[in-house]
């Protein structure tokens, strides 16, 4: 017997049911999901916030920035600071995210942000505060983060602290930070005949130096600059803290590069360019690009933060001897920066506890978690680089005496920068925007030999200034 | 088993006229059995319409609708055109405007030009097209990226292939993308070379519609190859012709991937910074959405108005 499931006007609805099911199954598989599923906090902690979180409290959390799985020894080091954390706090579940590139991207991460989708705990740049802000993403934590619930916040240096402030209100808890300094080339130095322990602290050095290494032929160049992407802006920016200069007025409303150092930091990079040869034919480079030359030994130097190297060593194949560092050229100020982690505005009180006691002991608790050298040494990663380091006093000699005690590579080779410390500088107000204007002066003076110092830097004035004046 | 018929008496036909209503009941009964009998086409339709509901007529109701408002601490507020306001006064916005009609000016002189005459001489070989069309075509379908990393190659000032074509011929070496006069120039000329394929084989297609007679009978009359293509070969592309030319300005004014990709967006003193480029700042480098949407919103309103123009000169001229 047949039987009527065959008929043909059935076998018509349970296609139409079958494609409407499917249809609706992909419509909810494309859609994003917030991540509060599974991530609530049943009661029972104190509702004071000051007081540390209790250990009976069940908690769920979503953690942003855990190592992929091709940082085998990171994501080890990970889950066991998790296994010693729930010693702690068993009822704590952390369900780390990774991605495979860097843990913030920013356009995947602005849409996150959009779309209230970003992790309970989740990564930012420093330079991330006030989008995350505007897009009501991060909780107030100030009241939570005191002495007993971060031991460590005392050592903490005010300044990278207050990058995380707004309207004295505290929204995140520093992981790392970076100041730009010369990033140079140690085999190119040596066979240019120059000292690589010694490396340029003025411009009129660099551009010396610089001339030295581009004699060497064979397609190398002496100093790499940036002039895409907004980047080139970026280190117009730090190039003009070295010198002491500024990039808007101290109001915020008013361009205020436009004058003597502007002019000099043009008229160098143009004399180095064209007059000395020593920058190389092709430009309109981007992050990324510089750090390619200089691991395949065709670049003496460019402005760089600590963290360049360990991208070096880490995806292209470089070895850390080859690299040394040395202060920002001027040494005024340095341009600074960092990354932070952020709690999602909307968690319960009892979360918010759980992600600062995890925070403070996988990163801010010196000689464990992140800052457990003798561990990342056993692991063979990265130990020795001049930073992260926002430790002040007693805290910060010790990290660095555990670093220098543990380290993977010659330390001895950023001696010039650990002993030359610059006062850190944050980025200016509209930064992006900014830079975005910026990238045409560098490009300007980098792709065209008769380029014009004086119109570049007032007409990037006249549109910075549009720009202030236009928020 | 036959499908349900409807009743011929409950069916308003023309003739009837006004004076024969038809009874609700039967207009339900109709509609229900149409139902029934397409519900396989109604599914796959469901499926098909939420897709597009969801992921392009709701963003663009949502696009719209974010250009005339500001998100600030979470709170969205209408704005007005202050957001047309704000991207009429960036100082990038008319030079964007002015390199996205260059662009547009130079895809179609080249884009447009060259696929037709390589059309045309890819129609004159009796041999071996089949093997010309492929290679012509051959560019499309590797992916854009790809593409654009052999030119970013070819036209490097220090390694690049072109200033080594141009070094061992003693010619002057050319600066190519990174010199606010050519590069703009270097980024058509790769997308030309990227992209012509699609339209060589759609000339290609209508050349062969062309009654070989017409030119049997021009070259009686003494015609040479130019007035030939002037006389016949335009005249009979001349519907297909229309079609590309207003695909190719819609496309070319929503350039973005390869002066992106090329000169990282916005080129020597942002020579090469387009509309869509800069909408892509607006949206992810300064997070502003409304600047973002306002910018899209002139794009779109551009296009449409010139759409619409288009298609009316062009019925006009077909009348």
């Amino acid at each position: 017997m047949r039987s009527t499931w065959f008929r043909p006007a059935h076998r018509r609805t349970a296609a139409a049911a079958l494609v409407s099911a499917l249809a609706l199954t992909a419509l909810a598989a494309c859609g994003t999901s917030s991540s509060d599923t599974g991530s609530k906090g049943s009661g029972g902690g104190s509702s004071d916030p000051t007081a540390p979180l209790d250990p009976k409290t069940k908690v769920t959390l979503t953690m942003d920035c855990m190592p992929p799985a091709a940082k085998a020894a990171e994501l080890r080091q990970w889950k066991e600071d998790i296994k010693t954390f729930n010693q702690k706090y068993p009822n704590v579940t952390i369900n780390g995210k990774s991605t495979t590139g860097q843990c913030e991207e920013p356009t995947r991460f602005t849409a996150a942000l959009k779309g209230k989708s970003q992790p309970d705990v989740f990564y930012t740049y420093f330079t991330d505060l006030q989008q995350v802000l505007d897009n009501d993403g991060a909780a107030d934590i100030s009241a939570y983060v005191t002495d007993k619930t971060v031991p460590a916040l005392p050592s903490i240096d005010p300044n990278v602290l207050n990058v995380l402030k707004k309207d004295g209100k505290l929204y995140g808890l520093p992981t790392s930070n970076y100041t730009m300094g010369l990033l140079i080339n140690r085999k190119l130095f040596q066979q240019a005949g120059l000292d690589p322990n010694k490396p340029p602290t003025t411009w009129a050095e660099v551009r010396t130096a610089a001339k030295a290494i581009a004699k060497l032929g064979n397609g190398i160049s002496g100093y790499g600059e940036y002039s895409a992407t907004n980047q080139g802006g970026w280190h117009f920016t730090a190039t003009m803290y070295g010198l002491g200069g500024d990039i808007v007025s101290p109001d915020g409303k008013k361009a205020a590069f436009n004058n003597d150092l502007g002019k000099q930091v043009v008229s160098n990079l143009k004399a180095m360019r064209w007059d000395d040869d020593s920058m190389g034919k092709t430009q309109l480079l981007k992050w990324g690009d510089l750090q390619k030359q200089i691991s395949t030994d065709k670049l003496g130097m460019f402005l760089a933060a600590p963290d360049d190297i360990t991208y070096m060593v880490q995806q292209l194949g470089a070895k850390y001897e080859n690299f040394g560092m040395g202060p920002i050229p001027g040494g005024k100020a340095t341009l600074f920066g960092g990354n932070d982690y952020m709690i999602k505005k909307g968690l319960s009180p009892d979360q918010i506890k759980a992600a600062i006691a995890w925070l403070s002991f996988k990163t801010l608790t010196p000689g464990k978690g992140q800052f457990d050298w003798a561990r990342s040494k056993g692991d063979q990663l990265p130990v020795g680089l001049p930073q992260p380091n926002f430790w002040t006093g007693a805290t910060k000699a010790t990290d660095l005496t555990s670093r220098t005690d543990n380290a993977t590579m010659p330390v001895e080779n950023f001696r010039p920068f650990l002993d030359n410390p610059i006062v850190g500088k944050a980025e200016p107000v509209k930064a992006q925007e900014i830079y975005k204007v910026l990238d045409n002066v560098m490009s300007g003076v980098l792709t065209n030999k008769n380029a014009d110092a004086g119109k570049l830097l007032s007409t990037a004035e006249t549109q910075v200034n549009q720009i202030l004046a236009n928020q | 088993m036959s499908a349900p018929t409807l009743s011929t008496s409950s069916t308003p036909s023309k003739p009837d006229g006004p004076g024969r209503e038809v009874p609700a009941y039967a207009r339900r009964e109709a509609f229900t059995s149409a139902l029934r009998r397409n519900i396989s086409a109604h599914g796959f339709l469901i499926g098909a319409v939420l897709c597009f509901s969801f992921f392009s007529w709701y963003p663009m109701v949502r696009e719209f609708l974010l250009a005339f408002q500001k998100t600030e601490a979470g709170k969205t507020s209408w704005v007005g055109l202050r957001n047309l306001k704000y991207v009429a006064n960036d100082p990038a916005f008319w030079q964007a405007w002015r390199n996205t009609l260059l662009f547009t000016g130079l895809a179609l002189l080249l884009g447009f030009v060259v696929p037709f005459f390589v059309a045309i001489i890819l129609n004159e070989f009796r041999h071996g097209q089949g093997y010309l069309r492929l290679l012509v075509y051959l560019p499309v379908m590797l992916p854009p990226v790809a593409s654009v990393l052999l030119f970013k190659y070819f036209y490097d000032p220090g390694y690049g292939l072109f200033n080594g074509i141009l070094h061992f011929l003693h010619l002057p070496e050319q600066q190519w993308l990174q010199s606010t006069s050519t590069a703009m120039l270097s980024v058509v000329i790769a997308s030309t070379w990227m992209n012509m394929g699609g339209a060589t084989l759609i000339y290609l297609a209508a050349l062969q519609g062309i009654p070989g007679e017409l030119y049997e009978a021009a070259e009686l009359d003494g015609a040479g190859l130019f007035s030939k293509i002037w006389h016949i070969t335009i005249p009979q592309t001349r519907l297909i012709l229309s079609l590309l030319l207003l695909m190719q300005i819609i496309a070319t004014m929503q350039v973005f991937a390869e002066p992106f990709l090329l000169t990282g967006g916005a080129g020597p003193e942002g020579s090469t910074t387009t509309v869509v480029y800069l909408i892509y700042q607006y949206a992810f480098n300064f997070n502003n959405y409304g600047g973002a949407a306002a910018l899209g919103l002139v794009l779109l309103v551009l296009l449409a108005g010139f759409s619409a123009v288009y298609v009316r000169l062009s019925r006009d001229s077909e009348d």
